[in-house]
């Protein structure tokens, strides 16, 4: 949820980064288990960049995977949202690798700039 | 000024660290080539680009919220209070708890955060304990920069507990560290033992789910069985405890955990 305030902070962060400078791209990483709908941050994505310098800017979004380490034999696993166990050894200790992430990784801008 | 709230307090903001600088990280291409990700591109338009650079920022959305969580974290410590974030869905059982909690429990004191009204905060301060409340106006969810306002409102002599109960709301609290130790998800047993798969964010970072109001499970034919193997698959780190606050059922296993 709050995609637009979100994506309003992601957009902040970029144009703090280029200076204003026109933006090409921002490339934004999204997890399972960050709260926050792919589709709902493309759609603020679109309603925020008018008049600004990613107005022609491209959302490259990373969906990654959920994914956990089993502590007890040390598989590395992914898995969907709300089944978590260990599909080698059916362990529920697991450790949390990834899937939880939104953030800015990194903007495209002209090269001259 | 706070570029947050508004507010002037200087002691309740960290400053913008230079590590929020980009990397400047030199990659030419032209753009039209099939990048090697393995993402969907959104190519909405026809005309070619010149060539582009990359620039490395590697923010998160939240930073800012973390930021203030980790410095109500440290204020914590300081204090020596451990703290309890408390969510849930509305009418779960979150006051009720806290109202027998403080009463029971000496050293403890409360945040509350609500859209509307002081009702909660008046309720908790009427068992002598120290509460105090967040409205929200419209704001789904506490965050961590609403809690470090509140703080200066309590008086904390000989309190080493601090409850923040948070608004009632699955999804969006779920996203905001507040700062807390612990967090402490409650699941009355009127609202289904499915429950915790609707809402796998915010069950998943439980440190407890606390299964309440369990004097009405026969009324409601709350099936426990079901609900504890749902909870484990759905929270797996999560202790589960089971409680009554009206009958006392299970409060001193409630209490117990707080102290662990």
């Amino acid at each position: 949820m709050h995609e637009l305030s979100l994506m309003s902070q992601l957009l902040a962060d970029a144009t703090a980064a280029t200076e204003g400078a026109p933006i090409h791209a921002l490339k934004v990483r999204v997890g399972p288990l960050s709260g926050v709908v792919p589709e709902a941050l493309r759609f603020a994505f679109e309603s925020l960049i008018p008049g600004t310098p990613a107005a022609n800017a491209r959302l490259d979004l990373e969906e990654t995977p959920l994914r956990f380490h089993c502590l007890r034999c040390h598989a590395d696993y992914a898995t969907p949202l709300g089944l978590y166990n260990c599909p080698q050894c059916g362990a529920t200790d697991s450790e949390l690798r990834g899937g939880n992430e939104l953030e800015l990784i990194s903007i495209e801008v002209p090269d001259h700039v | 000024m706070c570029d947050t709230c508004g507010c002037g307090d200087p002691h309740l903001h960290p400053h913008d660290h230079a590590h929020d600088h980009a990397h400047d990280h030199t990659h030419h291409h032209e753009h039209g080539h099939g990048h090697s990700h393995d993402h969907v591109h959104d190519h909405a338009h026809g005309h070619a680009h010149p060539p582009a650079r990359t620039i490395e920022v590697q923010k998160p959305a939240l930073a800012l919220n973390q930021r203030y969580a980790d410095q109500n974290r440290g204020w914590f410590r300081a204090k020596g209070l451990t703290v309890f974030n408390l969510l849930s869905s509305p009418g779960s059982g979150k006051t009720t708890l806290l109202e027998h909690t403080l009463r029971a429990v000496p050293g403890c004191a409360a945040v509350v955060g609500d859209l509307q009204t002081e009702n909660d905060a008046n309720r908790l301060r009427a068992t002598g304990a120290p509460a105090v409340q967040i409205t929200t106006g419209a704001t789904c969810h506490l965050d961590a920069h609403m809690v470090a306002h509140a703080l200066p409102k309590l008086n904390l002599d000989g309190v080493t507990r601090l409850f923040i109960e948070n608004v009632g709301n699955l999804v969006c609290p779920a996203s905001y560290d507040l700062g807390e130790d612990r967090r402490v998800v409650l699941l009355s047993v009127t609202e289904g033992e499915d429950k915790p798969q609707k809402y796998p964010v915010i069950f998943h970072n439980a440190d407890l789910v606390l299964i309440t109001k369990c004097d009405l499970a026969e009324a409601v034919g709350f099936d426990r069985d079901k609900a504890l193997t749902i909870i484990r698959q759905v929270a797996p780190r999560a202790q589960i405890l089971e409680v009554s606050a009206r009958t006392g059922q299970g409060m001193a296993e409630w209490q117990a955990w707080l102290s662990s």
